[in-house]
């Protein structure tokens, strides 16, 4: 696998999630992605962003292009936030320690190819989410 | 702070958003109809949401919060207009927008609104004799 393209974007402020979500759909849409699958990560993105904000303190999002043998996209939101303590139990929808709904990390899975998630307590969240052309 | 128009038409509110909503904007779109169903004694509220190429879980809080304290005005609320991908990933996101009455365009949004606000008075005159 080729990583064809990298760039960052900062995740720090609500104008932010609006940025994230307009680069997204641009990079999605030059991959030549369907529009489902546009909607569906640039969803995703959106929610992993806005948690980024508000639960991580701010951070940043990395923008991947993957080509051979498949054509994909792949983010990854980091921040040096508090961590989450249960993984399984923040996965699981209408858990939330916030005042949202509380489908945002197990909707933004299911929304993907691939989702894979590292946090520690204290140290911060990255979250990695991958959707194949 | 830039704000989303609300028309007055008749009994009804129409709203039409056309831009990508930052959250703080979502807000104030909700804050500002529930004043505007009460100054005007408002019977339906129209969403058009044509223009919107994704709704992910916090504007679709805020379409639902909508509907439920319209109703609680005495209002209906209809959101028309949403594009095929948008409703596929609402589904999979874990969102079937509970309490939010649809239709696939305008004007079937309309027809639905007045025949539920003639069904409502209706109703109500029943009532009274």
């Amino acid at each position: 696998m080729a990583i064809v393209s990298t760039e960052t974007v900062p995740v720090r402020t609500e104008p932010d999630v609006v940025a994230v979500r307009r680069r997204v759909r641009e990079v999605a849409a030059q991959l030549g992605l369907s529009l489902v699958d546009q909607t569906k990560i640039i969803t995703a993105a959106s929610e992993l962003a806005r948690n980024t904000i508000i639960y991580g303190g701010g951070g940043s999002m990395l923008v991947e292009t993957l080509n051979g043998p498949r054509t994909g996209l792949r983010l990854t939101f980091e921040d040096k936030g508090p961590g989450i303590p249960d993984i399984e139990l923040a996965l699981r929808d209408g858990f939330t320690t916030g005042s949202g709904l509380g489908l945002g990390l197990g909707g933004s899975k299911r929304l993907v190819n691939q989702f894979e998630i590292f946090s520690r307590p204290g140290e911060g969240t990255r979250i990695t989410i991958t959707r194949w052309k | 702070m830039e704000k989303i128009p609300i028309l007055k038409m008749g009994e009804f509110l129409l709203v039409t958003i056309q831009v990508d909503m930052h959250d703080r904007l979502a807000m104030a779109l909700q804050d500002d109809l529930t004043r505007m169903i009460s100054q005007t004694e408002a019977r339906g509220v129209l969403i058009d949401i044509s223009s919107l190429e994704i709704v992910d879980s916090f504007i679709g809080r805020m379409l639902s919060n909508i509907a439920g304290m319209s109703r609680i005005l005495d209002a209906e609320t209809v959101v028309v207009g949403m594009q095929p991908a948008v409703a596929i990933t609402l589904v999979e996101l874990g969102l079937s927008l509970p309490g939010v009455r649809t239709a696939l365009n305008v004007d079937a949004g309309m027809d639905l609104l007045r025949q539920s606000v003639d069904g409502a008075s209706e109703a109500y005159g029943h009532r009274l004799h």
